[in-house]
């Protein structure tokens, strides 16, 4: 179509690499993919809490974060929740096969202007996905950021993402990772209860720290709880909002909070503005 | 340009100057008024009240191909070119819709398959002399011979039309018309006007909408939205006939080893229009569904883009299953006390 750029035509992709994060029902698998289009490919640029929309030719497209960080290369993550009919698709895919993908989407983490803060992430379950790239950005420049701190909990220790890369963390130092599970186990080593409860023992101090948050949306009701106790101010306290979307850019209109759209004004708000809209936390 | 007049046996002629492109006119369709293509001048009847399925559904069909591929391939086959198109018979309030609508279809990156179509279509409005029962446009900024998004302007005068070109695409037609055409004389002019003042007067419904968007706001969590949406079937008729409601859908279809991705119109007003997959549904009732499109249409857009998303046509009133009128709403709304 002439002269305007077409926005929902996707790019094909190849998945270079697919693991399971967890097992079950509703599984978690990761897909690294690379676009078969070479100039899409050095010309692709996202920021840390964009979103894509992935997928399958013949089932339909889902709208999911990405969950590597520019910093790691020329290829993009998705950590995927089998949850209906085009996560289900996504998860039969396997090396070599291809996805769909458009983007990117959605505002981003500042994290730009957090130089020289101190970083805490807060994650539950499948919400460590779009806090891994925040996580991986820091990690890549560390040199321009304070301390760096990841609380991270599920259900059980079978429901953790990404437990390899927060081994190797922990083992380098350069992050405090803070891991836990809700129910006790045995052999697990670290916090057992909900991840607001670990951020009270973790007890961070506010002082020059940007506080961002994850998860089921009882757990982002009870951080931000917390985080109030713990005197974050309203501007220091971030979090990502999910809805369904189908067009990614502000046209379809379901992923409405207010007069906002999670997908062209979010999925990355801070609490200040947040408080403001009707149906935030709906 | 000034006006010009077309008297009713050159009539024929026009049509057919118009059928040079893909021309549409208000036509039952099934049981449906509603813009259809035209091949022939004989099916060309201006006398209606206004169309049940908004011009819209030309620019944003109900189902659009995105692109097609086919079973197990990559590659995308994207449609083609629109052609050229002209919708005569478009009643002022659908005009105006449709530069609501424009707003949306390109805020911040354009929306190419409505976008080209709108560029490629010309829009030949029709005063309206006969307004429904429930039309208020003239509450919302138009009337019944408003010019907002026409290319070109007729009014019925009985023994012709006077034409009236408002934009290049309708000077231009008035160019490609010659000598169908004469120019309007003074006293065609003044017999239009007496005729939109009197349409205009005719208009009974009326409302006061300035204090709307702030009230709404204040209203948020006030029993009216319980109230209002108690009687809901959720069956969109509301929002799929509105001129201005543009939200949709996309769906992939496969048939046979053909694909598509397409989008469809949805409606704000359907449980599963915002249903996760998780199961969470951020607007679980009626309730929340009809707080939202209320607000979207009188407060949101007005945020967004500084208009209210309601031309006052009426349709929602005209086809709701259990009588819900949004001017009735409307009216709750701004006597309401905060």
């Amino acid at each position: 179509m002439k002269d305007i750029l077409n926005p929902y035509k996707p790019e094909i992709a190849t998945v270079e690499d697919t693991w399971f994060e967890t097992q079950g029902d509703r599984a978690i698998k990761t897909f690294k993919v690379v676009f078969d289009n070479e100039e899409k490919r050095e010309s692709w640029e996202h920021r840390p809490g964009q979103c894509a929309m992935i997928g399958v030719l013949g089932v339909g497209e889902s709208m999911i974060s990405i969950s590597s960080s520019p910093t790691e290369g020329k290829f993009l993550r998705f950590s995927v929740m089998r949850a209906g009919k085009v996560t289900q698709a996504l998860h039969e895919l396997e090396p070599g096969d291809k996805m769909t993908v458009r983007g990117p989407y959605g505002n981003s983490f500042p994290v730009d202007d957090w130089k020289g803060k101190k970083i805490l992430t807060i994650g539950g379950g499948i919400g460590q996905a779009p806090l891994r790239p925040i996580v991986e950005y820091v990690k890549a420049n560390r040199g321009d950021y304070e301390d760096l701190t990841t609380i991270y909990g599920s259900r059980t220790s079978g429901d953790l993402c990404f437990k390899s890369e927060f081994e190797a963390m922990r083992e380098r130092g350069d992050v405090n990772v803070h891991l836990s599970i809700d129910i006790e186990e045995e052999g697990w080593p670290h916090y057992v209860g909900f991840v607001p409860s670990l951020l009270m023992e973790v007890n961070p101090s506010p002082e020059n720290t940007i506080a961002v948050t994850c998860g089921p949306p009882v757990m982002i009701n009870f951080v931000l709880q917390n985080l109030k106790k713990l005197n974050f101010a309203d501007e220091q306290i971030y979090t990502t909002l999910e809805n369904r979307m189908k067009c990614g850019f502000g046209k379809c209109g379901r992923c409405n909070v207010g007069n906002l759209y999670v997908c062209k004004d979010g999925p990355v708000f801070s609490y200040a503005t947040l408080k403001e809209v009707p149906e935030a936390f709906a | 340009m000034d006006s010009k007049k077309l008297t009713k046996d050159k009539f024929g002629g026009f049509v057919e100057l118009l059928s040079k492109q893909k021309l549409y006119v208000p036509q039952m369709v099934g049981e449906t008024l509603r813009f259809a293509p035209v091949s022939s001048k004989d099916e060309v009847d201006l006398v209606f009240s206004n169309t049940v399925v908004p011009p819209k559904s030309v620019l944003f069909p109900q189902t659009e191909t995105l692109y097609e591929y086919e079973a197990g391939g990559t590659e995308l086959i994207m449609p083609e070119e629109p052609e050229e198109k002209v919708l005569l018979g478009v009643r002022p309030c659908d005009a105006r819709a449709l530069t609501i609508v424009d707003k949306l279809f390109s805020w911040d990156i354009d929306d190419p398959y409505y976008v080209n179509k709108r560029e490629n279509t010309t829009i030949i409005g029709l005063a309206c002399q006969e307004p429904g029962i429930n039309c208020f446009c003239t509450s919302l900024g138009g009337g019944p011979a408003s010019t907002e998004g026409i290319d070109l302007l007729l009014t019925d005068l009985g023994e012709g039309y006077l034409l009236q070109p408002l934009t290049e695409k309708g000077e231009k037609l008035c160019q490609d018309a010659g000598e169908l055409l004469v120019e309007a004389a003074g006293e065609d002019r003044q017999a239009a006007e007496s005729l939109h003042q009197e349409a205009a007067e005719k208009i009974v419904r009326k409302i006061e909408v300035d204090t709307i968007p702030q009230k709404l706001e204040e209203l948020w969590e006030s029993p009216l939205w319980k109230n209002i949406s108690d009687a809901c079937l959720g069956c969109g008729a509301c929002t799929f006939l509105c001129p201005t409601c543009h939200c949709f859908d996309i769906q992939d279809e496969m048939e046979g080893f053909e694909g598509r991705r397409c989008r469809v119109w949805d409606s704000c007003m359907f449980e599963e229009y915002t249903l996760h997959t998780s199961g969470h549904n951020p607007r679980p009732t009626r309730r929340e569904r009809t707080r939202n499109r209320v607000n979207h249409k009188y407060s949101y857009f007005v945020k967004n883009f500084g208009t209210i998303a309601c031309v006052g046509c009426g349709r929602c009133i005209d086809n709701c299953p259990v009588n819900i009128d949004i001017l009735d709403i409307l009216s709750q709304v701004v006597k309401e006390a905060i």
